[in-house]
């Protein structure tokens, strides 16, 4: 057992820990703060993987931005500070079920396809300018440029779109 | 000798020789590094007792009186004080307040800062750590702190504190997209000199370092004016200060907040005011920088802590001087002015860094070039801000009948004084 | 050396834990939350083959930075549907929006 493998095990029990709590908290600002606590331990995730930029972007777009965001959807949406009622559907053993049943049927299409040598290992280092190369072919026009300027007009176009659903209209009456 | 010139390295060789003799290899690198993150966190921690007594003298010397000066010697201890009074207070919870949430978002407001400081060089060798994405880094972390505040001002279970948590998340997220874009320009500029990494800090630092024209505040003033603007705004510091506009909603997110709790609050905002005055020192002042620092290497540390200071001073000056923002009149500001400025001078300095640096011309000429660009974003956006402004004042003066007490707009001119009907200066009334 | 497959059955374990969440909640915000949960499971999967498999190339990255501007646009404009839904409805339980059921 090597020091990264200890802090691998460490991490990963600490993240499935605080995504069960999301699902199962009746506190909506509590689920939130544990997805935050997930999202953080993906970035400490993406460090062991030597992808650096990603933890990153993950700390600045999911919990700068995206959490911030659920956690003002969670106080707009509520009358009162206590929660009422049951917070899961009648649905919740046949959910379990589907769960794991779905877990189950992925890790074993997982050791199936690496006995079978689906996975060839590369064996060899992350290359240094990985980062420059990544913003070079996000860039080029025979790279992934399409990909770059969608993204762009995905974005500008839900911006608009949740700027004009969520407007209040009773100004305009 | 060779302490003067790597002081960081003669340390770190002397704790490992001392620890390896009794540790095994990893845990020595392991306690070295964690004795590293605390010297920072201690250093970030001591450094607002003298920040506050700055900040307050300075202040009181701006506004014509003395600011504190009894508690020892020119008033030095009366942060001591301060602190000593919020530590023996007592720690109350409001009724029916979420009581984790509610001791978590102090610290979080506080780590968020301390963080910061782990990626800010003060000297070619002494350095937190030299991410390669340390420029990307600074914004994730500041973006805790906008979560802590806003879990500070949820968890008081009060509707002022909410109110506040609310204005608090509108103003720094907004404010947080120009100064995102103002980060692009040193990154750019750094690249084109010809660094490696340029996303670090030190990177951006080596890239200021050839002469005093290579300093990023020349060659891109839009960039350093909005991202100073941008990050005051980010601190919650007048005038952007409506999250605890005192008169207004009674303190905002830290009603609830007393003892060493709001102590840690007030901690976190002076050390983020000194850290974005550290910041702009970095970025666009060329951080440890200057004559001499190539023998010398702690003189960087000198010429940074001047440097961070000076820009210190004017976010004080800046806090004395003007009045609170209106809420609408920030978010205006923010989406209208400062990020269509802020994108038009990003195009402008990536197509004259291209243009220049095709041409070949010398570094000095190429930082007049880059500076006459930005002159050129400047002027144009100046004439379009005063023609939205000269239509805005036309179609109120057209709005209010003539003869009627006019709106306070239509009585004075383009700059603000007071005027006859027609524009007129008003020849200056005796006080 | 963290063998590959540690990281596949995380991502799997993340993936289920979000189904399951997405499936029981009546919450709609936990819902939304629940997918983002899915979102980042598919994000470990892909940067663990990126970095096993082939490290030279970009291209993983690449999808994984688009994941990430996907879920940002899905969040949002959730987000906003769920708070319109609450002016109008009062509710944001999942069932209680139920008028085109047939």
């Amino acid at each position: 057992m090597t020091g990264l493998q200890i802090v691998f095990l460490a991490v990963a029990a600490a993240i499935l820990a605080a995504a069960v709590q999301v699902v199962t908290t009746r506190n909506l600002v509590h689920a939130a703060l544990w997805l935050i606590a997930t999202l953080f331990g993906m970035a400490i995730l993406f460090v062991l993987l030597e992808a650096g930029f990603l933890a990153v972007v993950q700390v600045v777009v999911y919990i700068g931005a995206i959490s911030i965001l659920i956690i003002f959807a969670v106080m707009l949406t509520r009358r009162v500070m206590q929660d009422t009622g049951p917070q899961t559907n009648d649905l919740r053993w046949l959910a379990l079920v589907i769960a794991a049943a779905l877990g189950g049927a992925i890790v074993y299409t997982l050791f199936q396809t690496d006995r079978q040598g689906g996975f060839p290992l590369a064996n060899a280092p992350v290359p240094a300018d990985s980062l420059e190369t990544l913003g070079l072919y996000l860039v080029d026009p025979n790279a992934y440029m399409l990909a770059l300027v969608a993204i762009g007009v995905l974005l500008a176009v839900g911006m608009v779109g949740s700027i004009a659903i969520a407007r209040d209209d009773r100004e305009k009456e | 000798m060779d302490f003067l010139n790597d002081p960081l390295g003669v340390i770190r060789a002397w704790l490992a020789g001392l620890l390896g003799s009794f540790l095994p290899a990893p845990a020595v690198d392991l306690t070295l590094i964690v004795l590293g993150a605390l010297v920072v966190g201690g250093l970030g921690l001591t450094t607002p007792l003298f920040l506050i007594w700055y900040e307050r003298r300075l202040i009181g010397r701006m506004q014509d009186r003395i600011g504190p000066n009894r508690v020892g010697p020119e008033g030095l201890f009366q942060t001591v004080a301060d602190a000593l009074k919020l530590l023996i207070k007592e720690d109350i919870t409001p009724i029916g307040a979420d009581k984790v949430v509610y001791n978590l978002a102090p610290i979080m407001a506080v780590v968020s800062v301390l963080t910061m400081w782990a990626v800010i060089p003060l000297a070619v060798n002494i350095v937190g750590t030299d991410l390669n994405i340390g420029v990307l880094y600074i914004v994730g972390v500041g973006s805790l702190g906008t979560l802590a505040i806003m879990l500070g001002g949820w968890a008081s279970n009060n509707k002022y504190a909410l109110l506040g948590a609310f204005r608090t998340v509108a103003q720094l997220v907004c404010y947080e997209v120009p100064m995102i874009l103002a980060l692009i320009v040193p990154v750019l500029l750094a690249s084109s000199v010809g660094v490696e990494n340029p996303m670090s800090m030190q990177e951006v630092v080596r890239a200021q370092s050839g002469a005093w024209h290579e300093w990023f505040l020349f060659k891109a003033p839009i960039a350093f004016l909005i991202f100073f603007i941008a990050s005051v705004a980010e601190t919650g510091r007048a005038p952007f200060d409506l999250l605890e506009a005192e008169s207004e909603i009674v303190a905002g997110f830290n009603i609830e907040y007393s003892g060493m709790k709001f102590g840690m609050f007030f901690v976190a905002e002076f050390l983020h005011a000194f850290t974005v005055g550290a910041l702009v020192a970095t970025l666009f002042l060329g951080g440890w920088s200057g004559p001499f620092v190539d023998q010398a290497p702690l003189l960087g540390v000198v010429y940074f802590v001047v440097k961070a200071f000076a820009a210190y001073f004017i976010i004080i000056l800046m806090r004395a001087a003007l009045p609170r923002i209106r809420i609408d009149h920030m978010l205006d500001l923010n989406w209208k002015f400062l990020v269509p400025i802020m994108l038009g001078a990003i195009v402008a300095v990536a197509v004259t860094d291209k243009l220049v640096s095709r041409a070949a011309v010398g570094p000095l000429w190429n930082a007049v070039a880059l500076f006459g660009s930005n002159l050129v974003v400047a002027a144009i956006a100046l004439a379009w801000v005063g023609r939205a402004a000269r239509h805005l004042r036309s179609a109120e003066a057209s709005r209010t009948p003539p003869g009627a007490a006019p709106a306070v707009s239509a009585a004075h001119d383009e700059r603000g004084h007071a005027a006859d009907a027609h524009g007129h200066p008003a020849p200056h009334a005796a006080h | 050396m963290i063998p590959l497959s540690w990281y596949l059955v995380l991502g799997a374990a993340l993936f289920c834990v979000g189904v399951y969440g997405v499936l029981a909640r009546r919450n709609a915000v936990a819902i939304l939350m629940s997918v983002e949960l899915m979102l980042n499971a598919v994000n470990i999967n892909l940067v663990a083959f990126w970095h096993y498999l082939t490290p030279s190339a970009v291209s993983g990255m690449t999808f994984a930075l688009i994941v990430f501007a996907v879920a940002a646009a899905e969040a949002a404009v959730g987000l906003a549907l769920i708070i319109s839904i609450y002016r109008r409805r009062q509710t944001v339980v999942a069932e209680d929006v139920s008028m085109m059921k047939f």
